[in-house]
């Protein structure tokens, strides 16, 4: 009994839950301390991510960048890399996607691959930069991945500021073709037929109709699925594996370094990128628009990432959590006039307690020791 | 035709002043052995809490004073996780980062009537001379936070570099099992050094809200925090090369705005990314190959080495 006990307790998945507990009571604390009930915040938040199909809709639409940045984040952690760079890797895909679906306009079957196509070599540029910097160069990928962050982050602006895209009197460029579009029943759900179909079936309707439900998701899905895959029982991802648990070695049995550095960047940018390319086609206002600060969409992927333990799978739950959480703060905000920023003090604190959970597994050590040791002196 | 004259002197150190801070933070922590990514919600903490401070008691002083204590305690957060629990330093700086901004936004609302923005500041930090001097010391007028971070830079080079202390503390950040032998406390160092290290990242944010501007706003810190940490690594761990790129950023940052007044072909979007094209550059041609000191990241458990 005590053995089951010690024994799910040290498994990773616990320590994540307890952190996710404890990030959630120390929110509530500050609430509290703050003067609001925390009982009704969380209400609120809870109400906000699952009262209407709309919003579970409108959480999954929020999550599906933060999976896709979050797994690009592990998975360049699990070669030994950081990338805050995913950030600017994003960026870079929406900018990539904006401009082909508006200068581009095929039939969908093409013009969708294309797009997406152009979000991930966009990615890809960024991230190519910095692994080979860092394998030619010796050049730390968090100097070059800050750098390239503001960089994407200007030709962002520039970009939307090009007279071929601007949208005249207002902050963004034109929306792109349609063609490009990857919402779910785009076309069907305003045709006439749709309209009467959705009329009957009120729960479809709101899930559909009242928001940009896309395929994002499931590319997310099948993309997590594909990553553990290449990850853990393919020949290559084995190499980059190495890379991350033991450079030295992994040189020592002849795996070349450098060359691994700048594929395993490569393919984290281009992950990074298809994030940004299925913001653009997947969800409205489908273009880009002037940036005053960074939108967060990388920098969430690194709390997915390690929320996640950097397991791609974990990606999709931690994912769904934190873009709920993220989703469902407005609400907390418009409903009881809570600063919505506890959110991110709550998602903060989580993570903090990631940090801290390696810990637990030595506490339940200890005490199941301590334990069995006065258990002994017992019988003598 | 861009010129940059004595005049740019004390807006290049306006820039720079905040980021050398905080690279200073950077350097103390990771100098230990203990990587501190979460200098930017340290400094934002401090940012904040140096606007608040600063305007309640209508002190600049106090209110750096403040921002710095602010960013210390932020700090210490990380020191436990770090070091007590031997916590991940990445994740915990990751943690800091969101936990730093959300909470200074967070009590902005409260303090200000729902507002993200603070009020502003009845007294700014002064410059070093009064405005009525002329001449050349009119042009090299500094902030006196600038003078400070001056000042800080030179302290930090002389304590790592000449004496016991500095000594011990790069000993700790290479190798904290022959640290100990030699009956060095690696646990009390490193909190000492992570403390000192969020003190300095929430002066520099402090600076930001008491000498550039007067008040607090989301954009305050915008990523200051990471510049200063590339400036680190830039910099080599070393404090005067770290000032040295943080001077180059602030000059580049200057370039920028000069440039950008002009009525050139470029566009301005372009011209803003210059810094970080320049510093990529230098980088690739003069710096080159970056080692940390060599228990950077690494924790360390006394009863496992």
């Amino acid at each position: 009994m005590v053995q089951m006990l010690v024994k799910t307790l040290k498994k990773p998945i616990t320590s994540t839950f307890i952190a996710i507990f404890l990030g959630i009571f120390f929110a509530s604390l500050i609430l509290a301390f703050a003067g609001y009930a925390p009982f009704d915040v969380m209400k609120a938040l809870f109400n906000g991510i699952f009262s209407k199909p709309k919003n579970i809709a409108n959480v999954i639409i929020k999550s599906t960048p933060i999976i896709i940045t979050g797994l690009s984040v592990a998975f360049a952690f699990k070669t030994g890399m950081f990338n805050i760079g995913a950030e600017g890797q994003f960026i870079a895909g929406s900018v990539a996607a904006t401009i082909t679906g508006l200068s581009l306009n095929f039939p969908p079957f093409l013009q969708i691959p294309i797009i997406i196509l152009a979000g991930c070599l966009a990615g890809a540029l960024l991230g190519g930069i910095i692994g080979s910097l860092k394998a030619k160069f010796g050049i730390h990928e968090v100097i070059t991945s800050i750098m390239l962050n503001w960089i994407a982050f200007h030709l962002s602006n520039f970009v939307v500021n090009c007279a071929a895209f601007h949208k005249p009197n207002s902050s963004n460029t034109y929306t792109i073709n349609e063609n490009g579009f990857t919402t779910l029943f785009y076309k069907w759900k305003t045709s006439e037929e749709g309209l009467k179909f959705l009329k009957e079936h009120s729960l479809i309707s709101e899930f559909f109709l009242k928001t940009d439900f896309n395929i994002g998701i499931f590319l997310a899905i099948i993309l997590a699925i594909f990553i553990s895959f290449f990850l853990f029982k393919m020949t290559k991802g084995y190499e980059l594996r190495a890379l991350g648990l033991n450079s030295q070695a992994a040189e020592f049995a002849g795996i070349n370094i450098g060359r691994n550095t700048l594929y395993a960047m490569l393919i984290a940018g281009s992950i990074s990128g298809l994030a940004g390319a299925l913001v653009i086609t997947g969800a409205s206002p489908h273009n880009i628009s002037d940036l005053s600060m960074f939108e967060n969409n990388g920098f969430n992927g690194l709390s997915v990432a390690l929320i996640a333990g950097s397991s791609p799978i974990g990606c999709i739950a931690s994912g769904l959590f934190l873009g709920g959480l993220l989703y469902g703060g407005q609400f907390v905000q418009m409903q009881i006039g809570t600063p919505s920023e506890i959110i991110n003090i709550m998602i903060g604190t989580i993570v903090f307690f990631i940090a801290l959970a390696k810990f637990i597994p030595i506490l339940v050590d200890k005490f199941s020791k301590h334990r069995i040791k006065s258990n002994t002196f017992n019988k003598f | 035709m861009i010129t940059l004259t004595l005049d740019d002197i004390p807006n290049i150190l306006m820039y720079s002043t905040p980021l050398i801070l905080g690279a200073m933070g950077g350097v103390i922590s990771e100098r230990c052995g203990v990587v501190n990514i979460g200098i930017d919600g340290m400094m934002c903490m401090g940012a904040f809490t140096a606007a608040t401070a600063g305007y309640f008691l209508a002190n600049p002083w106090l209110g750096l004073l403040f921002g710095g204590l602010a960013g210390g305690l932020i700090a210490l957060l990380h020191a436990i996780a770090c070091v007590t629990f031997n916590a991940d330093q990445t994740i915990s700086g990751t943690a800091l980062n969101l936990i730093g901004p959300g909470l200074a936004l967070f009590i902005s609302r409260l303090v200000f009537a729902g507002s993200t923005q603070t009020l502003t500041v009845s007294r700014k930090m002064p410059k070093i001379f009064s405005q009525e001097v002329s001449g050349i010391f009119r042009q090299i007028n500094i902030d006196v936070t600038s003078l400070i971070a001056l000042i800080i830079v030179i302290l930090f080079w002389f304590v790592l570099y000449k004496t016991k202390w500095g000594l011990r503390i790069r000993a700790v950040g290479e190798h904290p099992a022959a640290a100990e032998t030699l009956g060095i406390n690696v646990r009390v160092l490193r909190y000492a050094c992570v403390i000192m290290s969020g003190f300095f990242a929430g002066i520099g944010g402090g600076c930001v809200t008491l000498s550039t501007v007067s008040c607090f706003s989301p954009t305050s810190i915008s990523g200051q925090g990471f510049i200063a940490l590339a400036a680190v690594i830039f910099g080599k761990w070393m404090p005067h090369r770290a000032c040295g790129a943080c001077l180059l950023f602030g000059f580049a940052q200057i370039l920028t705005v000069k440039l950008s007044g002009e009525k050139s072909l470029i566009p301005s979007q372009i011209i803003a990314m210059l810094p970080y094209v320049l510093t990529i550059l230098i980088l690739i041609l003069f710096v080159g190959k970056s080692v940390a000191p060599k228990a950077s990241g690494k924790p360390y458990n006394k009863n496992i080495c």
